[in-house]
């Protein structure tokens, strides 16, 4: 054990490394190799980053290391704490086995679903960066590293969004995405300044440790509500959740891997990784869980009403979001990361399986136009049943544990959170309402399709990441069970001193769990009775709920309420300072040239170009000097 | 009747009038440098008649400094004056009113 951790001590760089190292190889040459070649690097690097950090993860998981291991690769600015420096702790172990793992399952379907594509090598350059970009953040020891990467996810979200960017669409979808998280970055440097100013540093070490002796309640609170800020523009979170629909326009894998499995849920990490500060203030911590759990509940309405396959995954991540915020901001840090992990695995394969039925319907995007798809994709079919039933919380499959522990933290904690609560039950309803509508209408009933379009199953690099997503999704949920606490043991060193919410013991936690259990098969029911039974029957129930369906389809018009308001003001601002431009500062400017301009005109005859002229003029002054030369007496 | 320094200081001054005269009114460029010496050699007249009147040498010492820098001027002006004759093909100062304002 003692030569593994010195092995995680000496080789931890390499987890950051290699994938860097595979986006410069194929920056460079990428686009002069063979098509797969260029995937298969990029794919090589992510696995061998994922062995790396496997291997150093040995004496935490299974031995008796429980105190984080800190390397520091290079002194940056040692004065601000800003230095290149990893930390390996439970919480960043487990965060760095869920991007490599996942990431690298997603660079291998990738492969084939990037196939023929003009920019194949391009995209892995992108996929590798991101990978880089998102172990820095969640491997940083300090909040500038951490910064750095978060900075750096956001500018690959916005590349693969954009990444076909002769598609308007997507161009500008990778541009609202990236405003947004302006947005919400300011709160995260703003967030940053103020933690420098107490501490004088942003080194983990001395912020995160007893952060209550030199911290002030008030600026903690600024602290968490800012920092808040900066997690909901990553973590697409109410009132910035705009972006994350419109990122759909990106490769579906991309989306799998950045908006489903892993970057958007750098806002849950951020949050459980500053715990120590958000301990000390209650009023941040409530902000958490509201603004989570409001997420979560009109996300998951608009997801009913969308008729895109890839809106409504969207719409569900944003809402699934949501419930790890509620978590977290119920300082239930373990539950939120817990659903972290099992939503990036049934999420990240929803999008895989999305993926793969867009590829065989021949891009075709719209619901309405599929159905009967089940027999066609048997093993896409049978892995996106598991995923339906593991984010609706059907047991045991991996949703149900992880949202049940949300639940019953936030319940136990009680108080105000005992609404929360109630709207997250609802909402877990809703959740499976949806799923099942998803199910339905993409691979049961009749065929809908347009003529012309025959569907197949993905070839195998396809599918072969979906059956492990399929396994993980269906057994993931036993890492931290009522029954055996796994993960829990294993990430509380992480949060020491941080004190963490518990679900109730006993009979309210067994009522919890029923009721839980209750909810989503109701969900279920409910979503087969109006989805499940034929297209006419359908067609008459949804037209009794004609106007809220609508609203919801329209996502509740945010988009529509933020161009009328924010964006033409901005617009009507700019146009004002553009007349003040103008109209002032250009007239002060050309009224100073015209002045001289005159000026100059006006004493111009005097150089008349005939050397008399000039002659005369030196006569005259001599004389004019001579007489006053006289008249004063020499 | 001896002449006194006060006729040469007339003279002088009759000499220079006549240059400045010369150098306003004509438009022969060659012609104008004559007035301009004419103008430089009544000065030189002063200074020896000065001279000769406050009884010491600091007049004609300052004639050889103007007989030199004159040269000098001549050498530069008429150098230019050859130049521009050659481009323009003629000497006429009224014609060379290029560089008007």
């Amino acid at each position: 054990m003692d030569a593994l951790v010195t092995f995680a001590h000496d080789w931890l760089w390499l987890i950051l490394a290699l994938p860097l190292a595979g986006a410069v190889l194929n920056h460079f040459a990428g686009s002069r190799m063979p098509e797969p070649l260029a995937g298969v690097l990029a794919t090589l690097a992510s696995g061998a980053a994922l062995v790396v950090a496997v291997v150093a993860a040995i004496p935490w998981m299974f031995g008796d290391e429980h105190e984080a291991v800190t390397v520091t690769l290079w002194e940056w600015m040692p004065s601000l704490g800003a230095t290149l420096e990893m930390r390996w702790d439970p919480l960043s172990i487990t965060m760095t086995l869920l991007v490599a793992g996942v990431g690298s399952l997603i660079h291998l379907y990738s492969i084939g679903y990037m196939h023929g594509d003009s920019r194949f090598a391009s995209y892995f350059v992108y996929l590798n960066l991101f990978a880089f970009s998102m172990l820095a953040l969640v491997l940083a020891n300090n909040f500038a590293l951490m910064f750095l990467g978060w900075e750096l996810v956001g500018l690959c979200s916005y590349l693969l969004i954009s990444f076909w960017r002769e598609k308007d669409v997507a161009a500008v979808a990778g541009k609202k995405a990236f405003v947004v998280n302006r947005i919400g970055d300011l709160g995260f440097i703003v967030a940053l300044m103020l933690v420098f100013g107490a501490f004088g540093t942003l080194s983990f070490d001395t912020v995160l440790h007893d952060p209550g002796s030199t911290l002030a309640a008030g600026t903690a609170t600024a602290i968490g509500l800012l920092l808040l800020l900066g997690a909901a523009g990553k973590s697409a979170q109410v009132p910035l959740h705009v972006w994350l629909p419109d990122a759909m326009a990106g490769p579906t894998p991309a989306s799998a891997l950045i908006h489903a499995a892993t970057m958007v849920t750098a806002g849950v990490y951020l949050v459980a990784r500053v715990s120590p500060i958000y301990e000390l203030s209650d009023t941040a911590l409530t902000a958490v869980a509201v603004v989570g759990t409001v997420t979560a509940l009109l996300a998951a309405t608009i997801a009913i009403a969308q008729n895109d396959i890839k809106k409504v995954l969207a719409y569900s991540t944003v809402s699934q979001l949501g419930f790890m915020f509620l978590a977290v901001g119920s300082a239930a840090h373990v539950a939120g990361i817990f659903h972290l992990i099992t939503h990036a695995f049934f999420k990240a394969l929803l999008f895989l399986g999305a993926g793969s039925v867009i590829h065989a319907m021949g891009d075709e995007q719209d619901i309405r136009k599929m159905g009967g798809l089940l027999k066609k994709m048997p093993v896409t079919g049978a892995t996106m049943a598991v995923a339906t039933l593991a984010i609706a919380g059907i047991p045991p499959l991996a949703g149900f544990w992880s949202k049940d522990e949300i639940l019953a933290s936030a319940f136990d904690r009680g108080g105000a959170y005992t609404v929360l609560w109630a709207v997250a039950l609802f909402t877990a309803l809703l959740t499976a309402v949806y799923m099942t509508r998803w199910f339905i209408l993409v691979f049961l009933g009749q065929p809908r399709w347009d003529e012309g379009v025959h569907p197949h199953e993905s070839p195998r690099v396809m599918t072969i990441p979906l059956l492990v997503l399929a396994v993980l999704s269906l057994g993931g949920g036993f890492l931290n069970t009522p029954f055996w606490l796994g993960l829990e043991h294993f990430l509380e060193p992480a949060f020491e001193g941080v004190h963490l919410q518990h679900v109730p013991e006993g009979t309210t936690g067994m009522v919890l769990i029923v009721v839980s259990i209750v909810v989503a098969v109701l969900g279920l029911v409910v979503g087969w009775l109006v989805y499940g039974g034929g297209d006419e029957r359908r067609e008459r129930v949804l037209a009794r709920f004609a106007r809220p369906l609508r609203g919801a389809e329209g996502a509740w018009y945010v988009d529509e309420a933020y161009e009328r308001t924010i964006v033409r003001g901005a617009a009507a601002s700019a146009e004002g300072m553009a007349t003040i431009d103008v109209t002032v500062v250009d007239g002060a400017v050309n009224g100073v040239a015209w002045l001289v301009r005159k000026a100059g005109e006006s004493v111009r005859p005097l150089q008349s170009g005939f050397v008399r002229n000039y002659g005369a003029g030196m006569v005259a002054g001599a004389i004019g000097l001579a007489i006053w030369l006289v008249s004063r007496g020499v | 009747m001896t002449p006194t320094p006060e006729w040469y200081l007339t003279l002088a001054a009759l000499l220079f009038v006549i240059g400045l005269a010369g150098v306003l009114t004509r438009r022969n460029a060659l012609i104008m440098f004559m007035s301009i010496e004419l103008m430089l050699n009544a000065v030189n007249l002063t200074f020896v008649a000065g001279g000769s009147l406050v009884g010491n040498l600091q007049g004609q010492v300052s004639v050889f400094f103007v007989l030199v820098v004159a040269a000098a001027e001549v050498v530069v002006g008429l150098a230019i004056v050859m130049a521009v004759f050659r481009r323009r093909a003629t000497a006429d100062v009224d014609e060379l009113s290029g560089m008007r304002g």
